[in-house]
C-alpha cells in the first residue's frame, strides 16, 4: 500500500518475528498508524479530526456498553432506569453524561471533518470511496444517535421517535405499511423501544467495520494535504508514527478538554429539557425538535410548505434526504482538477457561504416553525442545494485556479535549500536539518 | 451526465423550495401573523443566581434544608418526589436518626399489602422507600385538582428551560392578568407559564406560610421560592456538587496531559519543517 519508500515492519524481538510470520497483525498496524504509513508532512490541525472521531467512537461503545448493563429496554421502566443510573449507580451520572455528550461531540468533530474534506478536496479522485465510506458512517451515525436519544423515553424520545418514522409514511403507497413496520406497530411503543435498543447496540460495530473500509480505502492514495498536490517524493511524507501520533495526541488532550467541559459543567446544555419529562402519548410536546446535530435537516424538512405536483410533507422529505444523498455524488459534480480550497479563490467564497447558510439552517432548525423562520430556512434550502448542484458543477468548468506548487516539499521548504529525507523512518531520530 | 440529473434535481428543489418561499412571502406581507397573547405576554425566567451555580458551585445546605421544609409543607400535598428517597435527604445534613423520623412522620404512606390477609395496605415510609406519591393514580390526581394533574416533582428543575430560576420566577410570578386578558375560571394567570394560565393556585401566598428555624433569614415569599427552588434543583441533580468537583479535577489533569502531550509534539517534529 501507499509509496515505495513507507518503512518495513521489521520485528524487534524474537517473540514479535515469531507472531509477525504467523499472524502479522503488528505489520498491519504499523501500515496503518505506525511508522510504515507515510503522511504529507504539511498536514494542518484540520486534519486531527478523523482520530478524534475514532476516539468519540471508542468513548461512545465504552460508556455505552456500561451503561446497557444498568438500563432497562422496558417501555414502562426505561425512563425510571435512567434515572436510576443517574442517582444510584456509581459513577452512573457521569456514564450517562459522558455517553449524551460524546454524542455531541462525535457528530461536532465528524463536522469538522467533513468540513475539511469539503473545502480541501479530500472527495476528489482518487479518494472518492474513502468519502463515500465516510458517507455511510455519517449515515449510520446519525440512525445511531436518533436511535439512542429514543431510548431514555421521555417525552422528546417519544415524539421524535414519532416524527421521523413518520416521516416515511410520506412515501406514496408504501409510506404507511414501512412506518408501520420501522415502528412495530402504529404508534411508539414497547416494541418500537426494545428494537431500537437492539440496533443501538448493533450499529456502533457497524460503524467500526465501515471505519476500517475508510482507512484501507484511505491508505491506497494516502492522506490528501492542504495543498491538494499529490505526495511526489520521499521529502514530501514524513511516517504516521510517531509525527502524526505526537500531534494527534495533542489533538486528543484538547478534545477531552472540551468534552470534559461538557460533561461536567454543562452536561444538559446541549439537550432538550423536555426529555426529562417521562413519555406521554396523549400529550404532545408543543415544540417538537430532534437534537442540535439534526437541526440544519429538519429546517429543510420543514421548508417546504407548498403542494407542487407532490405533497410539500413529501418534498421535504425528499429534499432532507437529497441534502445528504447528494454528497455521495459530489466527486462527479465537482469536477475541477485542482483540490485545494486554498487555490480556488472563487471556490472559497461559496464555501464559506455555505457554511454560513448551514449555520443558518442549524439555527432556523432549533425554533419552531413560525414566520419569518420558515421563509429564512426556504431561502438557506434554496442554497443549500443550489450550492451543490448547480454552481459547484458550473464553477468547477469555468473557475481559475491559482497556481499549485510544484510539490509539498516546494510548498513547505518555499525557496529554502531542500530539507534531506528523514534518515530514520522510524523517525526517532533528529531531523538533519 | 451525473451534473446534468444533478442540474436537474437541483433546479426541482431550488425550484419548490423558491415556490413555498413565495407563497410564505405572499402571505407574510397580505397578512402578517398576529402576534398571539402568548408571544406578548409570556415572561422569560428572570435572572437568578444560586449557590450551585458556575463550575465552583456548592450546595448550600442550609438552604436545602429550608427549601426541604417548603416542599414538605406547602408542594407535598399534591407533588409526589418519586425519584428520590428518604435515605437521600442525609445529603443535605439531616443525620440517620433525623432522616428516619422523617420517613416515619411523612403523613403519606407506603402502598404495601396486610400480612394476614394479603389485601392491599399501607405503612409507614422508612429510610430506604422513595417519597409516596400523593395520590394513588392519575385520576385521582384529576379528581383532586379540577382535572389538572400536579407534576412529579423530581425532575422538574431539568424538565423546564431555565431550570431552578423558572420555578423560582413561577412561584413568585403571579399577578393580576392584564387588562382585557380573559382567563379561563379555575386558572390562575401567570406570565411565567407556558400558555398563561396555571391551574395552580398561588402556592406560596403569604410571608411566615412556613415556620423556618432560629438562626435562619424570615421566611418571606421571595426566600421560601429561593429556597425550594434549590431544593428541587437538588432533587433533580442530586451528584451536582460531586460533577463539580470531579470535573475540576479532570481538568486539572487534562490540561497538564494536554500540555505534556503539546511539549512531545513539539519534541518529535522539532526542526522539521511543515
Amino acid at each position: 500500500m501507499s509509496f515505495p519508500w513507507a518503512e518495513e515492519y521489521r520485528p524487534k524481538n524474537a517473540f514479535m518475528r515469531y507472531l509477525d510470520d504467523r499472524l502479522p497483525l503488528p505489520r498491519l498496524v504499523y501500515n496503518s498508524v505506525g511508522g510504515g504509513y507515510p503522511v504529507p508532512r504539511n498536514l494542518n490541525y484540520m486534519w486531527n479530526f478523523g482520530v478524534l472521531a475514532g476516539l468519540a467512537l471508542v468513548i461512545q461503545i465504552v460508556t455505552g456498553i456500561v451503561l446497557a448493563m444498568h438500563y432497562n429496554s422496558n417501555a414502562e421502566t426505561a425512563f425510571t432506569s435512567v434515572e436510576h443510573i443517574m442517582r444510584n449507580v456509581n459513577q452512573g451520572w457521569f456514564l450517562r453524561y459522558a455517553h449524551a455528550n460524546g454524542a455531541s461531540f462525535f457528530f461536532i468533530v465528524t463536522y469538522l471533518h467533513i468540513f475539511r474534506g469539503l473545502y480541501y478536496g479530500s472527495y476528489k479522485a482518487p479518494r472518492e470511496m474513502v468519502w463515500m465510506l465516510g458517507l455511510v458512517i455519517f449515515l449510520l451515525m446519525m440512525a445511531t444517535a436518533f436511535m439512542g436519544y429514543v431510548l431514555p423515553w421521555g417525552q422528546m424520545s417519544f415524539w421524535a421517535a414519532k416524527v421521523i418514522t413518520g416521516l416515511f409514511g410520506a412515501i406514496p403507497l408504501v409510506g404507511e405499511p414501512i412506518q408501520n413496520w420501522l415502528l412495530g406497530g402504529y404508534a411508539p411503543d414497547q416494541p418500537t423501544l426494545t428494537r431500537f435498543f437492539s440496533l443501538h447496540y448493533l450499529l456502533p460495530f457497524v460503524i467500526a467495520g465501515v471505519i476500517i473500509l475508510h482507512i484501507w480505502a484511505l491508505h491506497i492514495p494516502g492522506s490528501s494535504n492542504p495543498t491538494g498536490v499529490d505526495v511526489k517524493s520521499p521529502q514530501d511524507t514524513l511516517p504516521f508514527h510517531p509525527y502524526y501520533t505526537a500531534k494527534d495526541g495533542f489533538g486528543a488532550g484538547l478534545g477531552m478538554i472540551l468534552l470534559a467541559i461538557l460533561i461536567f459543567f454543562l452536561p444538559n446544555y446541549l439537550g432538550d429539557p423536555v426529555n426529562y419529562v417521562p413519555a406521554d402519548p396523549l400529550s404532545t410536546p408543543s415544540h417538537i425538535t430532534p437534537e442540535w446535530y439534526f437541526w440544519p435537516y429538519y429546517a429543510i424538512l420543514r421548508a417546504f410548505t407548498v403542494d407542487f405536483i407532490l405533497p410539500a410533507k413529501l418534498w421535504g422529505v425528499l429534499a432532507m434526504f437529497a441534502s445528504i444523498l447528494l454528497l455521495f455524488f459530489l466527486p462527479w459534480l465537482d469536477k475541477g482538477p485542482v483540490r485545494s480550497g486554498r487555490y480556488r479563490p472563487k471556490f472559497r467564497i461559496f464555501f464559506w457561504i455555505l457554511m454560513l447558510d448551514i449555520a443558518v439552517l442549524g439555527w432556523l432548525g432549533g425554533l419552531p416553525a413560525e414566520e419569518p423562520y420558515v421563509m429564512a430556512s426556504q431561502a438557506a434550502t434554496i442554497y443549500y442545494f443550489a450550492h451543490f448542484l448547480i454552481i459547484l458543477p458550473i464553477l468547477s468548468a469555468v473557475e481559475r485556479t491559482l497556481p499549485l506548487p510544484l510539490s509539498i516539499s516546494e510548498s513547505v521548504l518555499g525557496g529554502e535549500e531542500a530539507e534531506a529525507p528523514p534518515t530514520d523512518l522510524s523517525g526517532t531520530a533528529p531531523a538533519q536539518a | 451526465m451525473v451534473r446534468i440529473l444533478g442540474f436537474l434535481v437541483g433546479l426541482g428543489f431550488v425550484g419548490v423550495a423558491a415556490w413555498s418561499l413565495l407563497w410564505g412571502v405572499i402571505a407574510y406581507v397580505g397578512d402578517p401573523p398576529a402576534k398571539t397573547a402568548e408571544h406578548r405576554l409570556h415572561e422569560e425566567p428572570r435572572n437568578i443566581s444560586y449557590s450551585f451555580d458556575g463550575p465552583f458551585g456548592r450546595w448550600d445546605r442550609q438552604q436545602l434544608q429550608r427549601g426541604f421544609q417548603v416542599y414538605k409543607e406547602v408542594c407535598a400535598a399534591c407533588h409526589g418526589l418519586n425519584l428520590v428517597a428518604f435515605r437521600n435527604l442525609s445529603e443535605l445534613g439531616y443525620n440517620e436518626a433525623e432522616v428516619r423520623a422523617i420517613a416515619d412522620q411523612w403523613p403519606i404512606q407506603v402502598p404495601s399489602i396486610n400480612p394476614d390477609t394479603g389485601e392491599p395496605a399501607t405503612r409507614k415510609a422508612i429510610p430506604a422507600d422513595n417519597f409516596p406519591d400523593p395520590y394513588p393514580n392519575e385520576v385521582a390526581a384529576r379528581a383532586a385538582n379540577n382535572n389538572a394533574l400536579p407534576p412529579d416533582l423530581s425532575l422538574i428543575a431539568k424538565a423546564r428551560e431555565g431550570g431552578a430560576a423558572y420555578v423560582e420566577s413561577l412561584l413568585t410570578g403571579y399577578h393580576a392578568a392584564p387588562a382585557g386578558f380573559e382567563v379561563p375560571p379555575g386558572l390562575h394567570y401567570n406570565p411565567h407559564f407556558a400558555n398563561l394560565n396555571i391551574a395552580m393556585p398561588p402556592p406560596i401566598a403569604a410571608d411566615g406560610q412556613v415556620t423556618y428555624g432560629p438562626g435562619n433569614p424570615p421566611a418571606t415569599r421571595a426566600q421560601m421560592a429561593h429556597d425550594v427552588s434549590a431544593f428541587l434543583m437538588w432533587a433533580a441533580e442530586p451528584n451536582l456538587e460531586r460533577r463539580h468537583a470531579a470535573g475540576l479535577w479532570t481538568l486539572v489533569f487534562l490540561i497538564f496531559g494536554t500540555i505534556l502531550a503539546y511539549m512531545a509534539y513539539q519534541n518529535v517534529w522539532a526542526g522539521r519543517k511543515h
